[in-house]
């Protein structure tokens, strides 16, 4: 019964989700095809539904999104390993954590992204500052969540795998890691939509190719329609990697 | 006692937590000697902070001694001994992320059980304490007394001579913990394993115990030894008998002036704090 409830309230607010929504489509509707807003503010949804299908159909976001792609997996692949590892050694020692994780949480709460015109002067308009930008950038949420999760490992658990002759190598294994990866997940997760947003950001202001780039070349050729079409595409890139990142959390949550 | 009848002998050992003139400075434990008869089953108990638990892990190798030694089996301790010394903690302590009988598994592979061997020996444990429908369940999944049944089992697996137990049953509530001690001394008593136990419950005390090993407070040390001369299995009905009540009176009186040192002592430590801050 209660379980019912709950059902039905659930699909109640996905009802209201569903139809903010489909409101904001029929007010763009509204807006370009009987208010007459200029097309080039806000072209007609028809149009960019009619841009996205030519988009998808004719593969032309593919040399793009390969640019894209590979830059984000090579920095959030950065990210994670020197994150992961610098954590991992910061937390075996209470002075280390003491000493570096207000550090990393100071450099966390700085907008690096500020930061893009030197890593450009470092490392070239191409793919590389990007690279660099978005391993910077999500190295600290993960390093921090390692820390704080090897860090926080409950003492009991610890001691009575001691007591039981669990090995270094096994207390890792089977003990420190499984207790740290939920928070280290969180971190992970926040390093992944950082990274993702810095790349695709600093791909709009200074880069050579990438879907950032290709949205602001279509803005200045004033194509509009395709550039929202290129919007689109990414956004619904975006959802489809959150959901399969969410969908995987909650496999590894399975037992709480 | 002779010797080969000797599983734990404990020879003036004395702990302390930090070093003297610190403010965290403790004197837990003041040269506490005693003999742990193969097969007997030992509780301790005292004031909260006698030292009981400090002596458990130290007679586990957790926690090496300021000072004194402990031999178990005639041989020195110098760290945990896990083929010879199983543990079963306060809060279970048993890994969330792992279904109970993986739990119980682990354990022994920790050891270097055989495979075969380890699900033979969890599903056999997990029987004995009465949670083989449990065994794919996960702790959070479980009551408090079932998850210590859980981590029970997990060091009967481990087939330990020597089982130490840190007040196992304190989170429990009252009737919880009466059934689980009476199951635990069935179980015991079948087991023949030697066991020290630490309680703060004067009944669960004087069920469970071959021998009572009282505590003084702070710096703890142990006050008296009362026999319990009683077979096991322990029945429900000794709880009612004379002699039951007898002992369990006996234990009273011999705590109870400590337990009255022991609350003045902490309450004295709390003012002087207070002062100092001011």
């Amino acid at each position: 019964m209660a379980r019912r409830t709950e059902r039905m309230q659930r699909l109640a607010s996905r009802a209201v989700q569903i139809g903010f929504l489909l409101a904001l489509f029929v007010l763009w509707y509204l807006a370009t095809n009987v208010w007459d807003v200029n097309h080039l503010l806000l072209p007609n949804p028809v149009a960019v539904w009619q841009q996205f299908l030519d988009v998808l159909r004719s593969g032309a976001y593919l040399p793009d999104l390969r640019v894209t792609a590979s830059e984000f997996v090579a920095a959030f692949a950065l990210a994670i390993t020197s994150g992961s590892i610098v954590g991992y050694f910061v937390s075996r020692s209470r002075y280390l954590i003491r000493v570096f994780e207000p550090l990393f949480a100071g450099i966390f709460s700085v907008p690096i992204i500020l930061f893009l015109p030197l890593y450009v002067l470092f490392f070239g308009l191409g793919m590389e500052s990007k690279i660099a930008l978005g391993a910077t950038i999500s190295f600290f949420p993960i390093t921090l969540a390692t820390i704080a999760g090897f860090g926080n490992v409950d003492r009991t658990l610890v001691t009575a795998a001691r007591s039981m002759g669990a090995s270094d190598y096994q207390m890792f294994r089977y003990v420190l890691v499984p207790a740290a990866l939920p928070v280290i997940m969180g971190g992970l997760r926040i390093g992944f939509t950082i990274a993702l947003l810095s790349i695709l950001g600093s791909e709009t202001i200074a880069s050579l190719a990438g879907l950032g780039h290709h949205i602001v070349e279509l803005a200045e050729d004033m194509d509009m329609s395709r550039m929202f079409a290129y919007i689109v595409f990414v956004v619904a890139m975006v959802a489809l990697l959150n959901f399969a990142v969410s969908y995987l959390e909650a496999r590894g949550r399975r037992h709480r | 006692m002779s010797a080969g009848n000797v599983a734990v002998c404990i020879k003036n050992v004395s702990h302390q937590f930090g070093e003297a003139g610190e403010a965290q400075h403790v004197r837990a434990l003041a040269d506490t000697s005693l003999d742990i008869a193969r097969g007997e089953l030992l509780c301790l108990i005292g004031p909260s902070g006698c030292g009981k638990s400090t002596l458990l892990n130290i007679v586990g190798g957790l926690l090496p001694p300021t000072a004194g030694s402990v031999e178990v089996s005639g041989r020195a301790l110098r760290g945990p001994v896990p083929r010879e010394i199983s543990f079963v903690f306060q809060e279970s302590a048993l890994f969330p992320w792992n279904t109970v009988i993986d739990n119980v598994r682990l354990g022994m592979l920790f050891q270097g059980v055989a495979q075969a061997e380890r699900d033979k020996r969890a599903k056999r444990a997990l029987e004995a304490v009465g949670l083989a429908d449990f065994a794919d369940h996960y702790p959070g999944q479980l009551s408090g007394g079932m998850r210590q049944r859980a981590a029970l089992a997990r060091a009967l697996s481990l087939e330990t001579g020597i089982l130490l137990m840190d007040e196992p049953f304190g989170a429990l509530d009252e009737q919880t913990r009466m059934i689980l001690g009476e199951d635990l001394s069935v179980l015991l008593a079948r087991a023949e394993k030697t066991i020290v136990f630490v309680t703060h419950s004067l009944g669960e005390a004087v069920f469970l115990a071959d021998r009572v090993a009282v505590f003084s407070a702070r710096p703890g040390t142990i006050k008296k030894i009362i026999d319990v001369d009683e077979p096991h299995p322990r029945k429900p009905s000794f709880v009612t008998s004379e002699k039951f009540t007898a002992l369990r009176n006996e234990l009273y009186a011999l705590l109870h002036d400590e337990i009255r040192k022991a609350v003045l002592e902490s309450a004295s430590a709390r003012g002087g704090d207070g002062r100092g801050n001011g």
